[in-house]
């Protein structure tokens, strides 16, 4: 198992260095640059060519493209990524601020997912074809068609018509004041995680219903083993393998995949600065965001198959 | 004299007109809370370009002059650090006695050199560090401190707009000690002479800040404190003023918007309108065929019934206003009755259409013609906009397709000169015809003139106007500008000024709205009345 572990995470290293050549190449291509983003669109009509050259200099934007690449995989491999273009603080400051927040949220919509997920799942699969079944899949159904910035805007209206409220503003981190971080962060992490609790709900029911058809389960409920025990013992462990994997992949998303979410409730995410850094052209940003949600999806993977040995222990990895 | 006069003249009749907005005694206290939907990128006022930028810093500065605060014009100078100025009788020296016993926040006094060094950084920054409005004080020869509280200005030539180009709210005074060490100290750190004192900037959320206890001009700022709360979203930020969570939003909100909120609201929000400093112009590149024919152009403008749209898109767009070159109801616009004798602005749109397309005949081009027309992938007003010209062009038989382009990609792909008819922009802190009108000028004068043109004409009129030493003899020649840009020639195309529309708690007084979103943030003036 160790040298399986050492053998994945020295497999992160080439997966890495071609997400990172990838994005450096792919942002050169796309039409304009931090500078133009800067000065072109603000309806000025003195902004001259000097200015721009002077920016593009300070920026380093008028080396070869080699130099600016290897200058910038020379401070990735110091853990060092560099200044923002667009605002010259630390990149690594830039994220920190954001990260506290995106992954609290990822961890409180993945509690919500999880928590309406697994029980829904096993009921719905152990009442198939009654109306339990049927009110778990119109409720997953829902879940799947409606997008969770949708929600988002709807639970917010309802917050702002009836109740005459609405949650805060500005972020305030749980070790601050708990209230105020979970007035914040409960609703978006409740509309986020009804989706992501759909997508897990129907997973759940599927790999249950496939588990209580096994010979094991018929031979345990023969020997007369109380249901709860064969599900939780039998059952469940098995039947979670397939919604492990969603579960990790829909977390890593989280992280830096909730755009239109942190724009509804006007949340200071990863996504958000994300979407920012592309449309600035900020070429250093964007690919330290890129490189860190990579590494994330590739760790999350990672956990996953680790998980799939410790929940089956026929899964050996050599 | 004469001038100075005139100057303090001017400044007690504004103060007398603003009296009635002023009749309530101003209460003290409490926190403004108000939506910025942009953030800067750096604190330097020298070097951005965005309101991201002054909604949130301009209460940290003075300027040299400002915008009087109750002008509704935005036009009129009004003593900011400066509390006089003279203007010699060749116009080539202006002289400004500055106020004395005005701090900066870390305590020291503001004096003439600190003016003169935040100037020089404007107009002859050092090598390596960028100014935006370098350009803008091409007419200035020299800054000079003659006196610890005297400034002069000494210009190259008279200029009609010099004056206003000292009302940018952009002009931050710093002190020439920090200037001295680090010219671009100020990227990153904040030190003013302000009404409020900075006291954090948490990227992607919010900046705060408090009121300055020594400022200069005492019993100001009314308000304890701000905090300007960076939301991108405009559905969050209309739910922001709507739950009561922020007073007020600067920029300005959609006709939608306005009426929404004075729906759920009712006399909690109070509505003020102003023409905007802001509009969409249809650039047409004139080394593509068959645009280099101006009969093509002139059939391009005549095909658009601005009127009717101005009745209609108001409701939906923050547009509304047929304009010229100069935003209407300000000092040098065209009244209405002879802007609609141009092409393009009759009201009779049959007849003008029935023209469009004689022009479109005459110049060889056939029924059904095929262009692109480049738009900007920005919602609003760009979208209702596109749709609506695409609309107008095809009643004159030409058949029109729109290709929308991501916002930051947009301008590189217009300067590269493959677009045949596109969206261009602009957008001043200031109606004055020398900023509004430079855009127009030859393409090699402003690269920023996008239809690539040459027209040495205009550009002449441009120069004379800029140096007409009376307000009669600049009018008659910006409207020979304007005939010849619009109509004559139809080398650009504009389309509807914007409308600024701000909807903002009852208990927001002291403010103003302008035809510039740049303009009036300082909050020295502002103060809740609750």
């Amino acid at each position: 198992m160790t040298v399986y572990i050492i053998k994945r995470m020295l497999m992160m290293i080439p997966t890495l260095l071609g997400v990172a050549v990838l994005i450096f190449l792919l942002l050169r291509v796309v039409p304009g640059d931090v500078v133009e983003a800067r000065y072109m669109g603000q309806g000025s009509q003195f902004t001259s060519q000097d200015l721009m050259d002077i920016e593009r200099k300070k920026l380093g934007l008028d080396q070869p493209l080699w130099k600016q690449f290897t200058t910038w995989m020379w401070g990735i491999a110091r853990l060092d990524f560099g200044l923002s273009m667009w605002t010259g603080s630390p990149i690594t400051e830039e994220i920190k601020l954001r990260f506290a927040l995106s992954l609290q949220l990822a961890v409180m919509a993945t509690v919500v997912a999880t928590l309406l997920a697994i029980p829904l799942g096993i009921l719905a699969a152990i009442k198939q074809d009654t109306w339990i079944d049927y009110a778990v899949r119109v409720f997953s159904i829902a879940g799947l068609a409606m997008p969770s910035f949708w929600l988002g805007i709807l639970m917010i209206l309802v917050m702002l018509i009836v109740f005459k409220w609405l949650p805060p503003m500005v972020f305030t981190p749980f070790w601050v004041n708990p209230w105020d971080n979970l007035a914040q962060l409960i609703w978006p992490a409740l509309a986020v995680g009804y989706r992501y609790s759909a997508v897990a709900t129907r997973m759940m029911r599927s790999a249950m219903l496939e588990v209580l058809r096994e010979d094991y389960i018929r031979t345990a409920r023969a020997k007369g083993l109380w249901l709860k025990l064969i599900l939780s013992r039998h059952a469940m462990k098995n039947a979670m393998l397939p919604v492990i994997t969603v579960v990790g992949l829909e977390f890593a998303f989280l992280l830096g995949g909730l755009v239109v979410t942190e724009q509804v409730f006007n949340l200071n995410g990863l996504g958000l600065l994300f979407v920012e850094a592309i449309s600035h052209r900020d070429y250093t940003l964007t690919q330290a965001l890129v490189l860190i949600v990579a590494a994330v999806f590739i760790f999350v993977n990672f956990a996953t198959d680790i998980a799939y040995a410790w929940l089956d222990p026929r899964i050996r990895y050599r | 004299m004469t001038k100075r006069l005139a100057g303090l003249l001017a400044v007690a009749v504004s103060t007398v007109l603003a009296f009635p907005l002023q009749a309530q005694t101003p209460r003290s206290g409490g926190e403004l809370v108000f939506p910025v939907p942009s953030e800067p990128p750096s604190y330097d006022g020298h070097r951005e370009e965005t309101f991201g930028l002054i909604h949130p810093f301009a209460p940290f500065y003075n300027t040299l002059l400002r915008v009087d605060p109750f002008d509704k014009g935005g036009t009129k100078p009004y003593p900011s650090l400066a509390e006089s100025w003279t203007v010699s009788a060749d116009g080539k020296t202006y002289t400004f006695k500055l106020r004395r016993g005005v701090k900066f926040h870390d305590g020291s006094d503001m004096t003439s050199r600190d003016v003169k060094a935040s100037y020089d950084k404007i107009i002859f920054p050092p090598p390596g560090v960028g100014s935006s409005r370098k350009g803008q004080y091409a007419v200035v020869e020299a800054v000079e401190a003659p006196d610890s509280h005297t400034v002069v200005f000494r210009l190259k030539n008279a200029s009609g707009s010099f004056m206003a180009s000292l009302l940018s709210p952009y002009n931050f005074i710093y002190k020439a000690d920090i200037l001295a060490k680090d010219p671009n100290w100020h990227e990153k750190n904040v030190m003013g002479t302000g009404p409020f004192t900075f006291v954090e900037h948490v990227k992607g959320s919010h900046v705060v800040g408090k009121k300055f206890a020594n400022y200069w001009d005492k019993g100001k700022p009314y308000l304890d404190g701000f905090r300007a709360i960076f939301i991108r979203s405009s559905g969050a930020q209309v739910a922001a003023v709507r739950g009561e969570r922020a007073h007020i939003q600067f920029r300005g909100f959609t006709p939608a918007d306005r009426d929404n909120l004075k729906a759920a609201l009712g006399d909690k929000i109070v509505v003020q309108e102003s023409a905007w400093d802001c509009i969409l112009l249809v650039g047409i590149n004139h080394e593509k065929k068959p645009f280099d024919d101006k009969r093509v152009r002139r059939a391009l403008t005549l095909a658009l019934d601005r009127h009717q749209a101005s009745e209609s898109l108001s409701k939906i767009a923050i547009v509304k206003s047929v304009a010229g070159v100069q935003v209407p109801g300000t000092p040098f616009a065209t009244p209405p009755g002879e802007l609609n004798k141009l092409a393009g602005y009759w009201t009779d749109i049959d007849k003008s259409r029935a023209e469009a397309r004689r022009l479109l005949k005459e110049a060889g081009v056939p029924e059904g013609f095929s262009f692109t027309f480049t738009n900007r992938g920005i919602p609003m007003p760009y979208e209702p906009l596109g749709v609506w010209m695409i609309d107008q062009w095809r009643q004159i038989g030409l058949n029109v397709q729109q290709q929308v382009i991501e916002p930051a990609a947009y301008f590189g792909v217009i300067r590269k000169g493959d677009a045949q008819v596109f969206m261009d922009f602009q957008c001043g802190y200031i109606v004055e015809p020398d900023l509004d009108m430079y855009k127009f000028v030859s393409s090699d004068r402003n690269p920023a003139n996008y239809s690539r043109y040459k027209d040495p004409v205009l550009d002449d009129l441009y120069d004379k106007q800029s140096r007409a030493r009376s307000v009669e003899e600049r009018t008659k020649l910006i409207r020979a500008f304007e005939k010849r840009l619009l109509d004559e020639e139809a080398h650009y195309l504009m389309t509807l000024q914007w409308h600024r529309i701000i909807p903002h708690s009852s208990k927001v007084k002291g403010w103003t709205v302008t035809p510039s979103h740049y303009l009036n943030n300082t909050l020295d003036t502002v103060w809740l009345s609750e």
